[in-house]
């Protein structure tokens, strides 16, 4: 692999104006390759809008992000990039398998890698199942599968687990962790607190700031707390009051 | 139905029309109005199938997605363009096949030309149809650009009333758009055994409208937005 040195992304001096409202501030970050980062902070506070600059769909007003070492968005990162928008956005009048093999198709990849993805996500007894009639979960588990068909290096992932149940997050995170294992990054967005404690890595958000890059176990350490919870609550009041003084 | 409901609706003009009085040696009022529906129907059609599939594409995300893999803009265009293209070329051979054979419809040219015809206008249809999506938030706007932008130009390009009957001003509204020229290349081929100038001419300008609509459509579909 080349530029092993280099960061899976790198973001500096990040701007993002949404609307009129600025959604990010002079936003830097570094992630390292081979790692899992949990993005987390309360709801609006511009992580889908970092992921949206990490895949290069969004306009920034300012600042440069690279993923790979490459500038995001650009053509030869297309196919080392894998995407999971919130929203499970599929098809819904396709197939589950119709579904994956679109994007398989998209990536150059062939039927074979569709139907693993789709058992990756373990919706292997239902492919012919058409997404219209999947409940909320499976439609996310599908939009996932779509994302991992492409065996990206860097896997971005916006709010992967939201509506699963236990059982099927437990077993995703274990996959998550295969495949960063294996050398894939992975960049995944979330507001529940416990989801941070699958992650190597935490970048904790709020109102386009960012408040502190940290891993769990140094987050308790630093604030003194038992749950991740009461941590970023912690971490953000402090925040707050070194502003005000 | 993409499929059916022209050869339907031919149909039914068949049988609306059997008893009307028309003169000898003129065509009759089928005649005309089936050469008319024959060349139109897929412009109309494919624009209100490409507009409402585009903007769901681009309301429910799906675009974004597809745009952030490899895929080329001009791929998903030139898909776009061939699907609905071949779904527009079935519906013709059909609609051409019934009417030409058992509806009694006869033109002095060849029908072929009225099936290229009835391509050429589908390709519009479908490189508007992507072009006004782009300007529709919901579905529900962009079944409201059927009247705007289909309706008017096919009324302009002569339907009902001869475009030189039209004040001159109309007149020139309608030579702006791409309809007119639809139109008048049909009834060359209805009237004239060989192929015509005029009808040459008017089958390439509709054909750059075409392409300058899909042209107008690509730069619509931006990878990144606000």
């Amino acid at each position: 692999m080349s530029g092993d040195h280099e960061a899976a992304v790198d973001i500096s001096q990040l701007r993002v104006i949404r609307g009129k409202r600025p959604a990010l501030h002079d936003f830097s970050v570094r992630i390292d390759r081979g790692s899992i980062t949990g993005l987390l902070g309360p709801s609006g506070c511009g992580k889908t809008t970092l992921i949206r600059c990490v895949v290069g769909t969004q306009l920034v007003a300012s600042g440069s992000v690279r993923a790979l070492g490459l500038p995001a968005g650009s053509s030869a990162l297309r196919h080392r990039v894998g995407y999971m928008p919130q929203d499970p956005t599929i098809y819904s009048d396709l197939r589950i398998i119709d579904n994956v093999r679109y994007f398989a198709s998209l990536y150059g990849f062939g039927r074979g890698a569709a139907d693993s993805a789709v058992d990756r996500v373990g919706l292997g007894d239902h492919s012919t199942a058409y997404c219209g009639n999947l409940s909320g979960g499976q439609r996310a588990r599908v939009s996932l599968a779509c994302a991992l068909v492409c065996q990206p290096e860097l896997l971005v992932l916006d709010e992967p687990t939201v509506g699963l149940d236990p059982v099927l997050r437990s077993d995703l995170w274990t996959q998550f962790t295969e495949l960063a294992r294996a050398g894939t990054t992975l960049l995944d967005s979330s507001h529940v607190m416990d989801e941070a404690d699958h992650g190597g890595d935490l970048v904790l958000m709020r109102d386009g700031h960012l408040v502190a890059h940290t891993t769990p176990t140094r987050l308790r350490e630093d604030t003194g707390c038992t749950t991740l919870e009461d941590a970023f609550l912690a971490i953000i009041t402090g925040n707050t009051r070194r502003q005000a003084g | 139905m993409i499929v059916l409901v022209p050869i339907l609706v031919i149909t039914l003009m068949y049988f609306m029309f059997q008893n009307a009085p028309h003169r000898p040696g003129a065509p009759t009022p089928f005649n005309n109005a089936c050469l008319i529906l024959l060349g139109l129907f897929p412009l109309f059609l494919m624009f209100i199938i490409t507009s409402i599939t585009m903007q769901r594409e681009r309301a429910s995300g799906t675009l974004e997605r597809i745009l952030t893999t490899p895929l080329r803009r001009l791929d998903l265009l030139a898909a776009y363009g061939t699907a609905f293209s071949i779904a527009a070329a079935t519906q013709a051979i059909l609609a051409c096949t019934v009417s030409f054979w058992l509806l009694g419809f006869d033109t002095a040219g060849s029908p072929v030309w009225v099936f290229v015809i009835a391509i050429v206008n589908a390709i519009l249809g479908v490189g508007l149809g992507l072009l006004c999506s782009a300007f529709a938030r919901t579905e529900f706007q962009a079944v409201q650009f059927i009247p705007l932008v289909m309706v008017p130009q096919l009324l302009l390009a002569g339907i009902i009333a001869p475009r030189a009957l039209m004040p001159s001003w109309l007149e020139w509204i309608s030579n702006l758009l791409p309809a007119s020229y639809a139109l008048e290349a049909l009834q060359q081929v209805g009237a004239h055994t060989g192929l015509t100038g005029v009808a040459v001419r008017d089958i390439a300008v509709v054909s750059t409208f075409a392409i300058a609509a899909l042209c107008l459509a690509a730069a619509t579909l931006r990878r990144r937005t606000p």
